[in-house]
């Protein structure tokens, strides 16, 4: 279908969830480059009447730009799939694969990508089992330094990288803050890097690594959001064979967790060149200062006709 | 790209040092869904402008588009037109001011007046006074033009004056140079107290003494639930006080207009630094508001306005003593706010998150102190939700707070010290084998 033939995409965007704010700045940015091409987009923020406007409206294509729970958890791209309405982005249960981080570092792991050794663990447990005796085990097993995050949810939002074992019960409240389970995992040093995976027809194909250093501190909410705060290298600052490794390990968790048309794999690559699996992200940012479009016009790609070649991909492969 | 990398922002190295700090963050990203019908929002202070006859305004509007409208809808006066000068000094006269119109200068809401003052007296490293806490819209203009903001306590009567003699001491005593004293003397944002009379006498001698200019500001002076708040502190002292004004309570905020009634000599400065900052006061909406003050009974509508934020204040009142016994509140004589104190181990900051998943948003005590102090407070305003919401938002915000606690339980020093709270082993005997 040639893009001219695309009349339609509704856009959703915003939603309640903690990243409202980026998946608003996400979507518009997604209709502001669809629109360059001719194409109608309409934004939408779900809300109660969506399901049935979707119903009435029939769009082409949904494109879901709604970061956090109901737009990368699987379950309003089950509902999508649901509705028969084709849309951008995995499919649900793909979705519900990545947003767990534990599931997709173990899914990471058999599919022969490194990823740091971590434990997962519920609010539940602390309280049943005594944070004293929880805790010292976590210490144990998994010295400092650590990191610890929600198990679900994005743009570094209750993530603490603790360097002393005295900030670890801190760390934990403010993790559980978002989300009842909580990774605790070894922090690998190396270089922080994002690699986009793209798929418009020819196979996953990982773009340019993109290099993050923060000016200071780590690549929480503020480096992330607010432009120069964070220094990027596209393509990373490695060596080809690392380069190549980081490559290979981003394709292969795409492909390990099903996932379809765009993703971004988070990695630390250490000092021998191995890439380590944090995590990934089936809706990354599509924001002024994030990742994924920064590596699409490093590899030469117009980020209208990208998007729209993405949505093209959604209806071919809704016919399929 | 090449190797040098790139930080998105070209001209980083170029911003001005007053712009440190400016940075959009996570709490702020948080506020975001505040908007969604589902979360029942105590965090801003909206004004109900749904109160306000819609007739009113468009009756108005009518009126001054029927005379013409050409000078309303043209460039006008850096000070303000007379008429609503005049109108100005009728509504201050309500709270005991006495003065000239032509001391009056209009400005883009009585935010823009606080900024142009600043502007006119803080050089980078000056003092300026505030209450402990401060109106958040203040500390971020006083951190615009650098300021270094000494807070002063406050207790249930408002500014403490020993506490203010103290602080003067203390900043004088270290070389700093204070500009002005900035106090919101009735129903306080945030702290929703009122200054009492003898204590507005009293601070304004000390600063008489110091040589300490005060700047009170008033938006919320008419709006009081049971009997009239003290007079102005501006009808004690012509000469050492700036009063701002505003319709955005009593009328709406959309208009943007509001005041600043100043001795003469800094009249002067601020018709000029208005008129380099804007050209001139929004015309439309003074002739707007003109005609609206002439034409309808205002003062019925503040009556109005009156009833329905006593209403909500009760509600929200009731709400916590239902929903929240175990914290401390003021309960506000006027205006819009609640401050509410939170057990020691809770952070207001920390626990937004939380609500965020609750759908309840407030605002975190530390959006009000220059210091990074108030994490153990929130603002709850009720001005906006109707009382069901209020009862509504404050039971979420029992969840959220009951969440954090049980969360924090768990990681206490207290249960990560307590015995009890270590595994317990228990012996098996061994089966009976008789």
């Amino acid at each position: 279908m040639a893009s001219s033939e695309l009349r339609t995409v509704t856009v959703l965007a915003g939603g309640i969830s903690h990243e409202r704010d980026v998946s608003l700045r996400s979507g518009r940015r997604v209709v502001d480059s669809l629109v360059t091409h001719g194409i109608q987009v309409e934004l939408r923020d779900p809300d109660a009447a969506l399901l049935g406007h979707l119903t009435a409206s029939r769009p082409d294509v949904v494109w879901p730009a709604l970061h956090g729970a109901s737009g990368e958890d699987g379950a309003l791209r089950g509902l999508l799939e649901a509705l028969d309405v084709p849309f951008v982005g995995s499919t649900a249960a793909a979705a519900r694969l990545a947003w767990d981080k534990p599931t997709a570092k173990e899914l990471a792991r058999r599919a022969g990508v490194s990823t740091p050794r971590g434990i997962t663990l519920s609010h539940d447990a602390f309280r049943e089992l005594g944070a004293v005796g929880v805790l010292a085990a976590i210490a144990e097993e998994h010295p400092v330094p650590v990191v610890v995050k929600p198990a679900r949810g994005g743009s570094a939002q209750g993530v603490t990288v603790v360097d002393d074992i005295g900030a670890l019960p801190r760390a934990m409240v403010d993790a559980y803050t978002y989300c009842d389970d909580v990774i605790v995992e070894q922090k690998i040093t190396g270089t922080e890097v994002a690699v986009g995976v793209i798929d418009t027809g020819d196979g996953p194909l990982a773009l340019p690594a993109v290099e993050i250093v923060p000016r200071q501190g780590f690549y929480g909410f503020e480096a992330r959001y607010n432009a120069g705060e964070t220094t990027f290298y596209t393509p990373a600052r490695m060596d080809s064979a690392a380069s190549e490794a980081a490559a290979r390990a981003a394709v292969a968790v795409h492909e390990a967790l099903g996932l379809r048309h765009l993703s971004r794999v988070d990695l630390i690559v250490d000092a021998a060149g191995t890439p380590w699996f944090l995590e990934v992200n089936v809706l990354p940012g599509l924001t002024e200062t994030s990742l994924v479009p920064m590596a699409l016009e490093s590899a030469g790609y117009e980020l209208g006709m990208f998007y729209a070649a993405l949505a093209e991909k959604a209806v071919a492969d809704h016919r399929r | 790209m090449s190797d040098k990398g790139t930080n998105l922002d070209p001209w980083y190295d170029s911003y001005a040092d007053r712009t440190a700090g400016l940075s959009a963050s996570e709490v702020r990203a948080l506020f975001a869904v505040a908007s969604r019908p589902e979360v029942v929002s105590l965090a801003g202070g909206m004004p109900y402008v749904s109160a306000l006859p819609r007739e009113l305004v468009t009756g108005a509007i009518d009126r001054v588009m029927a005379d013409g409208g050409a000078m309303a809808m043209q460039y006008g006066s850096g000070q303000g037109t007379p008429a609503i000068r005049e109108h100005i000094m009728q509504i201050m006269a309500m709270e005991g001011i006495r003065g000239s119109a032509d001391d009056v200068v209009v400005t883009t809401g009585s935010q823009q007046a606080l900024d142009l003052v600043t502007r006119l007296f803080v050089n980078p490293g000056d003092v300026v006074l505030a209450e402990s806490p401060s109106y958040v819209g203040a500390l971020g203009v006083f951190k615009a033009y650098q300021a270094d903001v000494v807070h002063v306590p406050m207790d249930e009567h408002g500014l403490v004056p020993e506490a203010l003699r103290e602080a003067i001491t203390a900043v004088t005593a270290r070389g700093g140079r204070i500009k002005f004293l900035y106090t919101i003397p009735n129903f306080h944002n945030p702290a929703g107290v009122t200054l009492t009379w003898a204590r507005r006498v009293e601070i304004l001698e000390i600063c008489r003494s110091a040589g300490i200019l005060v700047l009170e500001d008033n938006p919320y002076g008419l709006l009081y639930f049971d009997q009239p708040a003290p007079q102005a502190m501006r009808s004690i002292d012509d000469e050492g006080v700036i009063y701002l004004g505003s319709f955005s309570k009593t009328l709406a905020p959309g208009f943007r207009v509001g005041w600043a009634l100043a001795p003469h000599a800094i009249r002067e400065k601020l018709i000029l630094a208005n008129e380099s900052a804007t050209l001139s006061p929004n015309s439309f909406g003074q002739f707007v508001i003109t005609e609206y003050l002439d034409q309808a009974d205002w003062r019925g509508q503040i009556e109005t306005f009156r009833d329905l934020y006593r209403e909500r204040r009760d509600a929200m009142i009731s709400a916590l003593g239902e929903y929240l016994p175990s914290l401390t509140w003021n309960v506000p004589d006027g205006g819009f706010f609640v401050w509410v104190g939170l057990p020691a181990e809770l952070d207001s900051k920390a626990m937004l998150p939380r609500a965020v998943k609750e759908l309840v948003a407030y605002t975190p005590g530390t959006a009000f102190f220059a210091d990074g102090d108030g994490r153990q407070n929130i603002r709850l305003s009720f001005c906006y939700p109707t009382p069901e919401s209020i009862r509504t938002g404050v039971a979420r915000l029992a969840n959220v707070v009951n969440g954090e606690l049980d969360l924090l339980r768990t990681f206490s020093p207290a249960s990560l010290s307590n015995p009890a709270t270590r595994p317990q082993s228990v012996v098996v005997p061994p089966p009976n084998t008789n």
